[in-house]
């Protein structure tokens, strides 16, 4: 069995790097790491079908050796599903754990899920609606003084006759608010 | 009777996805989980019949002939382990619904739990019948997929906390059992266990003895071997008490199977890279007494009783590198008593809590007149796991260590007087948690008792140290509790029984001969 060096070094270049990550501590790059892992033994289940370049099942009768092996391209396909399931997984508890983390103390002491923790779960998602807000104003604020200094050269072109018209700026922080 | 191998794996699937869509009405999802357990319980009682008269059985999945289709392949161990799993998911089930009725489903949310938990069987399922090692993957996958979701119910801090170490050290461990299949595909061309078996003989000593320690370490992980056994006393206890039960129970065996497959069938003694028993033997008396020593200073009765499991796994890994008929024999039987009595403790200690509000000995105490049945229903099965003569408990250890004498060597006897040691160090520690929890009296606990061994004791990390007794103990709770203590006591009293059976199934993995003759042989047309 032949096998394509390249595939090899990339392999061993995405284990070492997927290890590496994976011993951090912050989860986001534990999930890299264990994606990086995750695909280097899809490549490597790929190296063990042998070297690349023949073509797929042709016929009944084709002798084996002239085309590439098809289970190989199978397991990796069954395994890349999983590794999807599992970083989705993955994802949701990096969110849960974050979203715990920003409690504080008080994200130990959430045991009724379904009672005591609706009003938990309020105060934190008003409190991360408000981070929203606040993100959004300063958004909005940039784009204001790009709009603002558009009027301003617009005014000054036109000569404001028209005394109804409103500033891009209040339209804007009123979607904010609402959102 | 073939069609009841694929039925195994189907009827738990397929009440899955029936729980999932009728998760409006937790009623009927109650009912179809339990009767697709009993189902179960009902096709793997058939299958351990059949196959303990008329031999294994392999069916091809689709029809496909043997090394290219996935073969499911039922002997009498696999048979055994699915009576043995089914029972325990079912009784754990009706403990499971008893908790989530008192409670109003606050520690057990019905609408995931039971899909999710018939999704774990059907794992368990597919592990135990299949005879494909990508298939076995792939049934580790739907029952570990399955176990993040049951470990981290409901999301609170501690449980995603230990949800992470849990679900990082088994994506390690599935990783490595990848790679091995990787490897294993590339030196055989075949994924197919008995073909593996069969081709693993023309290969050179290195290449067979580096893809037997891949496999064995992706499975040690699973299985809690030390030294890569301390993920699981931090993971398994945050979990609410009937899913600790079935982990407790059921996945840790998981792992064990595995490697009983891996060394019988197809890393024998004989072939190349076959000799591992001496560094197994190593791994077994660390694993014994270093988990046994970590329990003897626990002061939380769930964390304890991890640390006993660890510890115990180590007995079965002896009677594996033992390898003898006996040896395996008395492993068989030790996987059935271990899987019962290890569950029915968690779940008594789930009782225990709801009595006294929390699970830390230091705090407990009077339960014995407070709660007599709860007190009966640890008692028994305490006594069994530490190895008291009418129990199984004692029958599985005499038998491992009879099987160990038969073989001698300063290795063997060495692991002997460790199995001993830790036999009676358990003994200790449950009797500990007896005394303090259930016997001393509450007025002792008021008076701040207090001794040199009780101020050593660890708490749980997790522990805020409140006392909740509000609860109530459901009937449905205790009567599922007292059902296991008589399945364990059951395993006393057709011990004989069952050893005979051990001996057959032990003859039977032995013959790799006979494996790969009605594997390979099958005719794909009746499938």
């Amino acid at each position: 069995m032949s096998a394509s060096l390249t595939l090899i070094v990339v392999m061993a270049v995405m284990y070492a790097a997927g290890v590496y990550v994976l011993l951090e501590r912050s989860l986001t790059r534990v999930l890299i790491g264990f994606m990086l892992i995750g695909n280097a033994t899809n490549l490597l289940i790929l190296i063990m079908s042998g070297r690349a370049g023949k073509p797929p099942l042709m016929s009944d009768d084709a002798d084996p050796s002239t085309f590439a092996d098809p289970l190989p391209q199978a397991l990796i396909l069954t395994a890349i599903v999983i590794n999807f399931g599992v970083t989705a997984f993955l994802l949701a508890l990096i969110y849960r754990s974050w979203w715990l983390a920003r409690l504080g103390d008080q994200g130990d002491t959430v045991v009724l899920e379904h009672e005591e923790d609706a009003g938990l779960a309020e105060e934190v998602f008003s409190e991360t609606s408000e981070d929203d807000d606040a993100l959004h104003e300063a958004l909005d604020a940039s784009e204001e003084y790009v709009e603002e200094a558009e009027a301003e050269q617009r005014a000054i072109v036109q000569e404001s006759t028209d005394p109804n018209h409103r500033k891009p700026g209040e339209h804007e922080r009123h979607r904010g608010e609402e959102s | 009777m073939r069609m009841l191998v694929p039925l195994m794996v189907l009827v738990p699937l397929l009440g899955a996805a029936l729980a999932l869509v009728s998760s409006r009405s937790p009623r009927l999802q109650i009912a179809i989980s339990s009767s697709a357990l009993s189902a179960s319980t009902i096709i793997a009682g058939l299958l351990v019949w059949q196959t303990d008269s008329n031999g294994s059985t392999a069916i091809q999945v689709g029809n496909w002939a043997a090394p290219w289709g996935i073969t499911l392949w039922v002997d009498r161990f696999s048979a055994m382990m699915l009576l043995v799993s089914s029972v325990v998911l079912l009784s754990v089930l009706v403990y499971a619904v008893g908790q989530g009725i008192a409670d109003g489903n606050r520690e057990t949310p019905v609408t995931i739990f039971h899909p999710t938990y018939l999704m774990l069987a059907a794992g368990l399922f597919v592990a135990f019948t299949t005879g494909d090692l990508f298939n076995l993957y792939v049934g580790f996958e739907i029952l570990l997929g399955s176990s993040y979701v049951l470990l981290t119910l409901g999301g609170t801090g501690a449980r995603i906390r230990a949800g992470v170490t849990y679900i990082v050290i088994s994506l390690v461990s599935s990783v490595f059992f990848l790679a091995a299949i990787a490897m294993v595909y590339g030196a055989t061309g075949t994924v197919n266990m008995a073909q593996v078996a069969e081709r693993i003989g023309e290969l050179p000593d290195d290449t067979a003895l580096l893809l037997h320690v891949m496999l064995l370490l992706g499975f040690a992980i699973k299985a809690a071997l030390f030294p890569m056994s301390f993920w699981l006393p931090d993971s398994y206890p945050t979990a609410p008490a009937p899913v600790t039960a079935v982990f407790a129970g059921l996945l840790t065996k998981v792992g064990v199977y595995a490697i009983v497959r891996t060394e019988t069938l197809l890393f024998p003694d004989s072939g190349p890279g076959g000799d591992l028993r001496t560094p197994m033997m190593w791994v077994a008396l660390a694993t014994l007494v270093v988990g046994i020593l970590g329990a003897a200073v626990q002061a939380d009765i769930k964390r304890l009783l991890s640390f006993t499991l660890v510890s115990h796994i180590g007995y079965m890994i002896f009677g594996i590198a033992l390898s003898t008929p006996l040896g395996l024999n008395a492993t068989v039987y030790y996987v059935v008593h271990h899987i019962t009595v290890q569950t029915t403790l968690f779940l008594a200690v789930g009782l225990v809590e709801r009595v006294g509000g929390t699970t830390s000995i230091s705090r407990l105490s009077g339960l014995l007149r407070r709660a007599p049945l709860v007190a009966v229903l640890f008692f028994i099965p305490a006594l069994n796991l530490g190895g008291i003569p009418p129990f199984s408990g004692f029958l599985g250890k005499a038998g491992l260590l009879l099987a160990g004498a038969e073989q001698g060597g300063w290795v063997v006897w060495v692991v002997i007087a460790g199995a001993v040691a830790t036999s009676l160090l358990t003994l200790y520690a449950l009797m500990r948690v007896w005394n303090m929890a259930f016997w001393r009296s509450d007025a002792e606990l008021e008076e701040g008792y207090s001794s040199q061994y009780i101020n050593t004791l660890v708490e749980n990390p997790d522990d805020a140290g409140e006392v909740r007794t509000e609860e109530s103990t459901p009937r449905l709770m205790v009567s599922a509790t007292a059902g296991m203590v008589v399945v364990t006591l059951a395993l006393t009293i057709f011990a004989g029984n069952l050893f005979a059976f051990g001996d057959r199934t032990a003859s039977e993995i032995t013959d790799r001969e006979a494996v790969i003759s009605t594997v390979l042989t099958e005719e794909a047309t009746h499938g």
